[in-house]
């Protein structure tokens, strides 16, 4: 498979998002890949919002059978999230826990006034009900292959695809 | 029992913490990967809902066969941070005084489907044995055995002097007061060699040192003025006053004099030192209230990491199943 290149898709993804980011919008990424993405959403379209990351290690459905996830990072969002629109980002949309642990722990900072989803690749494979608000692209990969979102030291970005 | 027997017990087949006994013998992946999690858990303490559902559900009982408000409370605050259900139990009140053995209690409780214990014990030992005997979806964390280890304790030294001097590199750290009864000190000496520290200190009159001392890996100094000279660290240890049999010092005035710490012998340290204390506290003492209260003093805020710190080692032992 031709892995598609990732700024091409952040630049159709950003010019979805671009109606929708009204100034006193928060923009959240998941960790790790989701800050990336969040980052260079923002690199495109400027513009003066309120940033948070969340780690959702805390949140996982499957700590029971893994354990706590290597290298958990700090959530942090250095405002009040009460009444307030969310843009949640995440690199791949694949069986939606991955959302519905973030969205559990949004709600443990406060009351978001409404939450959307920004994914660079939907994957397929849902295991639960979500979906994303934008989307940059859509793709059928069977469940024994994955695909992650890569960035180098120097901060370029990539994808890379293959059996887990 | 050496210091590989225990980390057998400790670690998984594929090397995951699976019970917290003692720091001799840890990895220095292990203390990073507890001290890099318990920064995340800082950050949840920070939230108005200070909670998390990782032990949802799971049944944490803290097993105290010694009395220690403090250590139990934090214990007490990190499991329910962590969502679990918390039984708090003094068994020197109960059954030991009805003659039932160690064992016997755990597996009671055990029957009560524990998945997790704590325990303190004035026994060296006692949080290993009971280790060895669980069941393998059991975890143990050792919060003081004897004079041996206080593991978390250890941990939570760590992880003040990382979060308010970086690195551990190039740091002079000293250990000051009555190392001979300390568990708090060995764990402390371990960690902060694990830690790659080049420089450990311990300040002590020579009554209150262990004979095993030398080989520990240390300096030993025994005038205060001497052994604080240009370190970034003073980390206190309380006169164990209870623990002491027979007269090992003349009198606690006569140990302020020659070994408390006040403003002036902390002078010889670094200006921007911090001073650290297990607690409790003897004011007047071991240390003087005026470096106690003062800007150095950073004995609060290792209170409050200190829940961060258990709440990272509980989360990551009950994560460990083989």
């Amino acid at each position: 498979m031709t892995l598609p290149e990732p700024n091409a898709l952040i630049d159709t993804l950003a010019a979805q998002l671009a109606p929708a980011l009204e100034t006193d919008c928060a923009l959240i990424g998941i960790h790790t890949g989701g800050v990336w993405l969040r980052d260079a959403v923002i690199q495109r379209l400027g513009g003066d919002h309120l940033l948070g990351e969340l780690d959702v290690s805390f949140y996982r459905d499957d700590f029971a059978q893994g354990g706590l996830h290597a290298e958990v990072q700090p959530s942090r969002i250095p405002f009040d999230i009460d009444g307030r629109s969310v843009i949640l980002f995440d690199d791949v949309l694949f069986t939606g826990r991955t959302v519905r642990a973030a969205i559990n722990l949004l709600f443990d900072y406060g009351r978001p006034a409404s939450v959307r989803l920004a994914v660079l690749i939907d994957r397929g494979g849902r295991e639960l009900p979500v979906c994303a608000d934008f989307t940059g692209l859509r793709l059928d990969l069977p469940t024994n292959e994955h695909i992650d979102l890569l960035r180098s030291d120097a901060g370029v970005l990539s994808l890379v695809h293959g059996p887990w | 029992m050496t210091a590989k027997m225990t980390s057998n017990l400790q670690l998984t087949a594929d090397g995951r913490l699976r019970h917290l006994l003692t720091l001799d013998g840890l990895p220095k992946r292990i203390l990073t990967e507890i001290l890099d999690t318990a920064q995340s858990f800082v950050s949840v303490g920070e939230r108005d809902v200070k909670k998390v559902p990782l032990l949802r559900g799971k049944a944490v009982f803290n097993v105290f066969f010694e009395n220690s408000t403090r250590t139990r409370t934090t214990f007490e605050i990190a499991a329910k941070r962590l969502s679990a259900d918390v039984v708090n139990l003094n068994v020197n009140a109960s059954s030991q005084s009805k003659g039932e053995t160690l064992l016997d209690t755990v597996s009671n409780l055990s029957a009560m489907l524990a998945d997790m214990f704590v325990v303190r014990h004035s026994a060296a030992g006692a949080a290993h044995l009971i280790a060895r005997h669980v069941a393998p979806h059991i975890h143990v964390i050792n919060a003081g055995d004897g004079r041996s280890a206080h593991p978390t304790q250890g941990l939570l030294d760590m992880f003040t002097i990382r979060h308010y001097k970086g690195d551990f590199h190039n740091l002079r750290v000293a250990i000051v007061g009555d190392v001979l009864h300390s568990r708090v000190a060995r764990s402390q000496i371990h960690a902060l060699t694990t830690l790659g520290c080049p420089e450990v200190r311990v300040i002590a009159p020579r009554t209150l040192l262990p004979r095993d001392v030398s080989g520990m890996g240390v300096h030993v100094f025994h005038r205060l003025e001497e052994g604080l000279k240009d370190v970034d660290v003073v980390m206190m240890l309380r006169l164990q006053n209870e623990r002491m049999q027979g007269a090992r010092l003349p009198s606690a005035g006569e140990y302020y004099k020659h070994w408390g710490l006040t403003p002036e012998k902390l002078k010889y340290a670094r200006p921007d030192a911090i001073v650290m204390h297990p607690g409790p506290m003897n004011r007047g003492v071991e240390i003087d209230s005026a470096v106690a209260d003062g800007g150095q003093s950073v004995i609060l805020p290792q209170v409050t990491y200190g829940i961060a710190v258990r709440m990272a080692v509980m989360s990551l032992v009950a994560g460990a199943n083989p």
